[in-house]
């Protein structure tokens, strides 16, 4: 059976910009970041009360399975915030929403009250958006 | 209620929020400063006993464990980038190596000269084999492995 999400994939345009996001911004921390050589980097960070949950930040580039047309299809996917990566949940959500906002990050809707608790969603630097929830307890 | 009255008090509770999420801002930049409770709550512009509830209520934990939690946080980043344990105490406000020691241990479980060799063989393994952090699933998906 299954027991656990141990890496979940976001794909971003820029890694160097998402780092400086998902880090200085949201408040994540790093739990690798290693060279994979040729320019290619391997990123994870993980949210601060999950450390177990590695959050890989994968660049969408040509190599591998991404051939030019499919880089170049994702690219506008998510730019287009097409993606609704993942639902992140905060203690207090008017406190979290303040705080983001005052670094600048763009919420697509404010707070608001759902039948599950309070709910706001923003987005990323790449175009990727997230529900920011405060759950009923 | 009359509709003003709601919108106002509306309207203050969206004031304190603000001023209480500066002061979490504020610890978060200022950590490595000679800050207290006393600088926090004046920057909050609150008394230091109605600040600390307010902060509670939001946060979960006073302003003194957060401003401890950030320390160490931050102290855990500077250990793993290989930094000495008496200059990491210095950068993240501790008064003395010992208290920063006897802090650490107490929430990490272990000490920082510990913590910091462990975080330093696991970053040469991943400087070694880059790969044996990566699940081979990604690392096909990038072309790294074959």
């Amino acid at each position: 059976m299954i027991t656990k999400l141990s890496h979940l994939c976001i794909y971003v345009l820029n890694q160097d910009s998402a780092y400086d996001f998902y880090v200085n911004k949201l408040g994540f921390s790093v739990h690798t970041d290693a060279p994979m050589g040729e320019g290619a980097r391997w990123l994870t960070v993980t949210p601060p009360e999950q450390p177990e949950l590695e959050i890989t930040l994968f660049l969408v580039a040509e190599g591998g399975m991404f051939d030019k047309e499919t880089v170049a299809t994702m690219t506008g996917l998510i730019k287009k915030g097409t993606f609704g990566a993942a639902v992140f949940t905060c203690n207090d959500l008017m406190a979290t929403y303040q705080e983001l906002q005052t670094k600048g990050v763009v919420f697509k809707k404010i707070p608001t009250k759902e039948f599950y608790g309070y709910e706001a969603l923003f987005l990323d630097d790449s175009g990727n958006w997230f529900s920011l929830a405060q759950l009923n307890s | 209620m009359l509709k003003t009255d709601r919108l106002m008090e509306q309207y203050e509770k969206l004031y304190l929020y603000k001023r209480i999420v500066q002061s979490k801002l504020f610890i978060d930049q200022h950590f490595a400063d000679n800050i207290d409770l006393d600088n926090i709550a004046d920057h909050a512009c609150f008394s230091k006993f109605h600040f600390i509830r307010l902060f509670k209520s939001i946060y979960g934990r006073s302003p003194h464990n957060y401003l401890v939690s950030v320390r160490i946080e931050k102290a855990k980043k500077f250990l793993i980038e290989g930094i000495s344990v008496l200059d990491v105490s210095l950068r993240v406000g501790f008064d003395s190596p010992t208290s920063f020691a006897a802090t650490f241990k107490k929430m990490m479980g272990k000490t920082p000269s510990a913590y910091r060799s462990q975080a330093m063989v696991k970053k040469l393994a991943i400087t070694a084999n880059p790969l044996s952090a990566v699940p081979n699933c990604f690392a096909q998906t990038h072309g790294w492995i074959k």
